[in-house]
């Protein structure tokens, strides 16, 4: 396979913040690569070097071949960038948006309309193209700026957070948009805090934290890692942990993970969640051991940082995908992950 | 669609300055385009660069005018004008500020700087854009001005250089804002810090007053500051008077603005 992105121990400081401590990856021709990360992970910085924004301070970058630090004008031929923000004038309509973007590309005036038209079709913008895009929900506001990152048909695109802010339905939405420009054979990178995510649409992954890569993998590697489905309690006696952690060992893929500041136990139990969410009851009854807050849940990025690093992720997400230390997981876990049934 | 590099996009990697520049001034004009079209369409931004001078021209002809003691041949209002005039163009600059702040946050900048487009062509895109606002604006003053009594006392030649005067002060203005807009990269930011450094300039001045009238200690800043010079300039055009020390020193004064605040609009264009 050909190397269509190579990065070469990136590293990059803002005065005494290091956001980037020598972060390597490749990325194959045709492929898409998943940057999975907390708030504050380094991802965007990654994407600003990638995208010519930004110069790093030590480090190489290659994109189809091309040199991105010493040759940045031919790199911008050649990728698209959606940033962490839909960048698109809201006064403008989408049309408009769009080809304005074209005449930027230096298409001339009937190749740009041309362009636009092609890029509404495309994301089903055809009936709001030409109202400004103010009034566009989110999930539309977001195809636009997927679609203005095409215009100049990249060989490379670079996504920040795509489906960040974006409701669940808008999401699943994105998603397939997406993956429609991945089976075209465009090469991508995008960045996520959601592990779910980059388990839909990558097919590699790599797990940065404080700059620094702590994983890297198909997302099937990495949940082996967790044990798969997670299963999760607080016992309401913390003297009582051990006997907690005993009595769910045989469930359990991994090595359980105990949290005794918040008394809570973490099992990675495999994909047969149901039938260990049923056992680890009796046990644990029979034990006489009383807990709390019993829940299963798909492993999320939260888990993959317990598996690794043994503790969570220290990010603080706005919309409480992850939040500082352990005592956010529970509400995560409700909210984001359905239970698994199956 | 397909992945692969289609022939209608040039891929032109290797530009000769004469492609430079035709993109370079291709590419801003597209971009100015673009900032007059959001313009046209924010009631807000209309308002600011419209109707606040008007309602200004108004206020200060017919509420305040009455109690101010000036001596140029015809009155307050021949006196009001040019001072208007400099402070619109001044206000107006905070579209340039607010409008860099808004697509810095929305990443419209980064997007535009991993295009294949001429670097240059945001800021001067821009700049392009706001002159033509500013002569908009001034334009709409005049008019209005002429309604309410306001005449030239100097001939055209003079009226004219005094508009553009007017103008040109507007646009080293609008530099200092990008400036502003660039570093403070919040929309709400640059609002408040405009205020903060536009209002004393442009009130302790002679646009509305007589330096004269103003106690002391003020005189002394409010003398010596550019927007005073280049007001009083501005009125020697319009109504007749010395103009050339003026003249002098006023042009001085813009260059030196534009000269130290092009420069650092740029650089840290370079670093957002
Ligand atoms: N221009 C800057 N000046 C100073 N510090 C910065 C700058 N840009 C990023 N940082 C810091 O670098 C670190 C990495 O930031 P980055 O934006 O790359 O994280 P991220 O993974 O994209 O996070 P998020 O999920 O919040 O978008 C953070 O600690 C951030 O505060
Ligand atoms: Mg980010």
């Amino acid at each position: 396979m050909e190397v269509a992105v190579e990065v070469r121990d990136l590293k990059k400081s803002f005065g005494a913040v290091e956001a980037l401590r020598g972060v390597s990856l490749s990325v194959e021709r045709g492929t898409v690569l998943g940057l999975l990360g907390p708030n504050g992970a380094g991802k965007t910085t990654v994407i600003k070097v990638l995208t010519t924004l930004l110069r790093p301070d030590s480090g190489s970058v290659f994109i189809e071949g091309c040199d991105v630090l010493a040759d940045p004008a031919k790199v911008r031929h050649l990728i698209g960038l959606a940033g962490q923000s839909a960048a698109i004038q809201e006064e403008l309509t989408g049309r408009e948006n769009l080809e304005i973007m074209g005449r930027l590309y230096h298409l001339n005036k009937s190749s740009s309309q041309t362009r636009a038209q092609e890029l509404l079709e495309r994301f089903d913008l055809v009936e709001a193209g030409d109202r400004p895009s103010k009034t566009y929900s989110g999930g539309m506001q977001r195809r636009l700026d997927l679609a203005a990152s095409l215009v100049g048909r990249p060989s490379v695109l670079f996504l920040d957070e795509p489906t960040t802010g974006l409701d669940p339905r808008a999401r699943i939405g994105m998603w397939g948009v997406i993956r429609d420009l991945v089976e075209e054979g465009t090469t991508l990178l995008l960045t996520t805090q959601y592990l779910e995510e980059a388990d839909v649409l990558a097919d590699q992954i790599v797990v940065i934290d404080q700059g620094r890569v702590i994983a890297t993998g198909t997302s099937g590697q990495l949940k082996d890692r967790v044990g798969g489905d997670v299963l999760e309690f607080t016992v309401v006696d913390p003297n009582r942990l051990e006997d907690a952690k005993r009595a769910v060992i045989d469930l359990s893929m991994t090595e359980p993970i105990l949290d005794p500041k918040s008394a809570k136990v973490s099992v990675g139990v495999g994909q047969y969640g149901t039938n260990a969410l049923a056992n680890a009851v009796r046990n644990l009854d029979s034990v006489g051991v009383e807990v709390e807050g019993l829940s299963l849940h798909r492993p999320s990025l939260d888990d993959v940082f317990l598996a690794i690093t043994g503790h969570a992720a220290s990010g603080a997400n706005e919309d409480g995908a992850i939040t500082r230390g352990r005592k956010g997981r529970r509400s995560t876990s409700k909210s984001r992950n359905e239970v698994v049934n199956d | 669609m397909t992945n692969q590099k289609v022939k209608d996009i040039p891929m032109v990697t290797e530009w000769t300055s004469l492609d430079k520049l035709r993109y370079g001034i291709g590419d801003a004009l597209i971009v100015s385009k673009r900032d007059l079209l959001v313009w046209l369409r924010v009631p807000a931004f209309i308002f600011f660069t419209i109707v606040q001078p008007v309602m200004f021209v108004l206020l200060f002809r017919y509420v305040f005018g009455g109690a101010i003691a000036v001596s140029v041949p015809g009155g307050y209002v021949d006196y009001l004008m040019p001072g208007i005039i400099a402070q619109s163009a001044a206000f107006a600059s905070f579209g340039t500020a607010i409008g860099l702040a808004r697509e810095i946050q929305l990443g419209v900048i980064d997007r535009f700087r991993s295009m294949p487009m001429a670097r240059s062509a945001v800021l001067l895109g821009r700049l392009i854009a706001d002159t033509i606002r500013l002569v908009v604006t001034v334009l709409v003053i005049l008019l209005v001005g002429y309604a309410v009594g306001f005449r030239f006392h100097n001939g055209v030649g003079p009226g004219i250089l005094m508009l553009l005067l007017g103008t040109i002060f507007g646009v080293a203005i609008c530099c200092v804002s990008a400036y502003c807009g660039l570093v403070f990269k919040n929309e709400e930011t640059v609002q408040s810090f405009g205020l903060a450094w536009l209002f004393p300039l442009t009130f302790v001045s002679s646009a509305f007053v007589p330096v004269g009238s103003m106690p002391g200690w003020l005189q002394v800043f409010a003398k010596h500051q550019p927007v005073t010079i280049v007001i009083n300039e501005m009125r020697a055009l319009a109504l007749g008077g010395p103009a050339v020390r003026g003249g002098i020193e006023s042009a001085l004064w813009l260059i030196a603005i534009i000269a130290v605040f092009i420069p650092l609009a740029v650089r840290s264009y370079r670093r957002v």
